[in-house]
């Protein structure tokens, strides 16, 4: 079974997460889109480029209201990608198995810091998710099945890790390529789509002199 | 594109539902695939903040385009359409949504400003409003403007005849004509109707600050209105024929400029819509009067004098800050003649809007949520301390006036131009003298 998930089933994610990605954004793209023929007030491409930075921190205006979440948003997205990109056996497959370099991986402590403050988040935007009169509304199965999919993933990534017994990095191998596999079809994609969107609101914003 | 000389809509659910699906372009689909569902848009939202009314968050305003993107374009959408385990969309989400679409929201795209995925909601609002209008589905009162400004060329009924009777106590009142159908003039001026008939001082301010800066303009008895209501209720098609009569007359009178008057919406209208709705780019400068008056003041064509010291604080009318990048252009005029200019907390692009934008104003079942919204507006006043209220909008001015009038506030509402005509210098005849 463990040959399975590490080889056929790996390639398999590998294909569906590739594949379904650039699908995706082809997807996007193709939908097209009118040039906007109005005489321009500023610059599309500086727009862009702003916007797409500029929503990485929120409006100092919003800052009250949303306080909870984005604390628990940030906490979650930092930790992820600390955890992602630095973790030792994370540094050695993407050298290994993708780039071919590598890069010093974080301290054990501060492994564990950043998965306590990943966890943290994702529970923390879960119990939004659940709780807020708003998100419950919006909230759709693709939601929490994103959400409980990459919970997965992490528990099993960190139990690994301690090496509580064998199957746990295959478990936890297991649980990232069910993620894989999901991604492309679910509002994950806005891991890449955010680009996009930030982008074109940015270019028009730019266009028309607006600092969005 | 054929002359549309009538409105006549009709409930037609088929060409609703195309009309929705031929809207999804990539900007709405990559804003769909990336919106995670956080609900950070909903208190950006006036109508959600008063309210408390989760249906009033933006994103969730946008459900049947949605509906319609999920099931044309999603791999699991097509899949449950298919298999029958979603709905397909019906007139019954036309009808659900009818209020949400039109009623609580002013296309004022304050959420599109927060949305962490960037998604520009009052972009896709403003699409959505092309299918439900095309299904018949908007407010009586916005498809009646439609088809008055279709049929008389003004949303209020306003005709040339009433215009002139103005023009002619405008000129008895200034001492100055107001030039006519003025072939070869630079500027084509346009109003609104609101402006006729409920703030003709626009008009006369006009005519003076721009007599003094030697400006010169004109009106055309054929076409005088900047609003479009075709923008407002969704339906390219009357608002590409309305942005045609006006382009018609600037190109009959030979002018190079087109002024958009003290309105949000006939600004975003005539100054960014209008290629896009007739499919070229247009031969003319248009500048809302706000971006004309800070450019002839700076280039030393009209000059004031004196300053009111008379607190007051500025109203920034949505279309031009968070549309047009008008923002700075207001204040740098308003410090020229006011020594007490105050900001409300939220202010510039993020300002909240009157309540009233996008064709809320002429819409009855929405005066409640319109009032509910009002509030935010009376909060940022009485923080103030202000007794006076500045903005470049005649919608705005209006909405705020009811605001103010029905929480008996003792605030009194101004037009930038009629600011600024008050403090030319050397004076014009029928000058003023409200705020000092
Ligand atoms: S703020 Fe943006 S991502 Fe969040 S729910 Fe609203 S539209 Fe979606
Ligand atoms: S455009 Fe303005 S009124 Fe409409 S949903 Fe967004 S914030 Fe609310």
């Amino acid at each position: 079974m463990s040959d399975f998930i590490l080889g056929p089933f790996w390639n398999f994610a590998v294909i569906v997460f590739t594949a379904g990605v650039v699908g995706r954004i082809a997807m996007i793209l193709m939908c097209g889109l009118s040039k906007d023929l109005a005489a321009a007030r500023g610059s599309s491409v500086t727009g862009a480029v702003g916007t797409v930075a500029r929503r990485f921190f929120p409006r100092k205006e919003t800052v009250k209201s949303n306080r909870f979440h984005i604390i628990a948003g940030y906490m979650f997205h930092i930790g992820l990608l600390a955890l992602l990109f630095f973790a030792a056996p994370h540094v050695q497959f993407l050298k290994n198995h993708l780039l071919g370099f590598g890069w010093p991986a974080m301290p054990h402590w501060a492994f564990i810091l950043s998965a306590e403050i990943a966890f943290a988040g994702l529970i923390l935007l879960w119990l939004r998710r659940v709780m807020h009169p708003v998100t419950r509304l919006l909230t759709r199965l693709d939601d929490h099945l994103a959400a409980w999919l990459t919970f997965f993933a992490m528990v099993t990534g960190c139990l690994a890790l301690f090496e509580s017994f064998a199957g746990l990095r295959v478990l936890h191998i297991l649980g990232v390529e069910l993620l894989m596999i999901y991604f492309p079809f679910s509002n994950l994609m806005h891991a890449f789509t955010f680009f996009l969107s930030r982008g074109t609101t940015g270019a028009r914003a730019g266009r028309h002199g607006v600092k969005a | 594109m054929s002359s549309t000389t009538t409105y006549e809509p009709e409930l037609d659910f088929e060409k609703g539902a195309d009309v929705l699906k031929r809207q999804i372009d990539w900007r709405v689909a990559s804003y769909f695939s990336s919106c995670v569902h956080c609900g950070l848009c909903a208190e950006a939202c006036q109508f959600y903040v008063e309210t408390g009314d989760p249906r009033y968050t933006p994103i969730y305003k946008l459900e049947p385009l949605k509906k319609v993107w999920r099931q044309e374009y999603t791999f699991f959408g097509k899949m449950a359409k298919a298999l029958g385990i979603t709905k397909p969309l019906s007139e019954k989400d036309f009808v659900d949504w009818e209020d949400l679409v039109y009623d609580s929201c002013t296309l004022c795209a304050r959420c599109s400003m927060v949305c962490p995925v960037g998604n520009d909601i009052a972009y896709m609002i403003r699409k959505e409003r092309e299918g439900f209008s095309a299904a018949g589905f908007a407010p009586d009162e916005l498809k009646g403007a439609t088809k008055r400004a279709v049929e008389t060329g003004s949303p209020m009924g306003v005709t040339w005849k009433a215009l002139s009777a103005q023009i002619k106590h405008i000129e008895r009142e200034t001492g100055l004509p107001v030039p006519v159908d003025v072939k070869g003039a630079e500027y084509l001026g346009l109003l609104s109707s609101l402006e006729i008939m409920g703030f003709p001082e626009y008009i006369s301010s006009l005519t003076r600050i721009l007599h003094q800066a030697g400006v010169s303009w004109t009106l055309s008895s054929e076409t005088f209105e900047a609003t479009n209501s075709g923008i407002q209720i969704g339906d390219s098609k009357v608002a590409a024929e309305l942005v045609e009569r006006v382009l018609k007359v600037a190109t009959d009178l030979e002018v190079s400029n087109i002024i958009s008057p003290e309105c949000g919406h006939a600004y975003t209208a005539i100054r960014w819509e209008s290629a896009n709705l007739i499919g070229k780019p247009i031969p003319f400068r248009v500048v809302h009067i706000v971006e004309l008056l800070d450019e002839l003041k700076r280039n030393g064509r009209i000059s004031t004098t004196g300053k009111t010291d008379v607190k007051l604080t500025f109203h920034d009318p949505c279309n031009l800050v968070r549309k047009g990048g008008v923002v700075e252009e207001p204040r740098r005029l308003l410090n020229s003649v006011a020594s007490d200019f105050v900001e409300m907390k939220q202010h510039g692009v993020m300002n909240w809007c009157c309540g009233g934008g996008g064709g809320v104003s002429a819409n009855d079942r929405a005066s409640g949520l319109r009032l509910a919204a009002f509030n935010i507006k009376k909060r940022q006043l009485d923080e103030l301390g202000v007794n006076t209220l500045v903005t470049a909008c005649a919608n705005c001015r209006n909405i705020l006036e009811e605001g103010i009038e029905h929480n008996e506030m003792d605030v009194e509402v101004v037009g930038l131009t009629e600011l600024i005509a008050e403090y030319l210098d050397p004076p014009e005849a029928g000058e003023s003298d409200s705020t000092s």
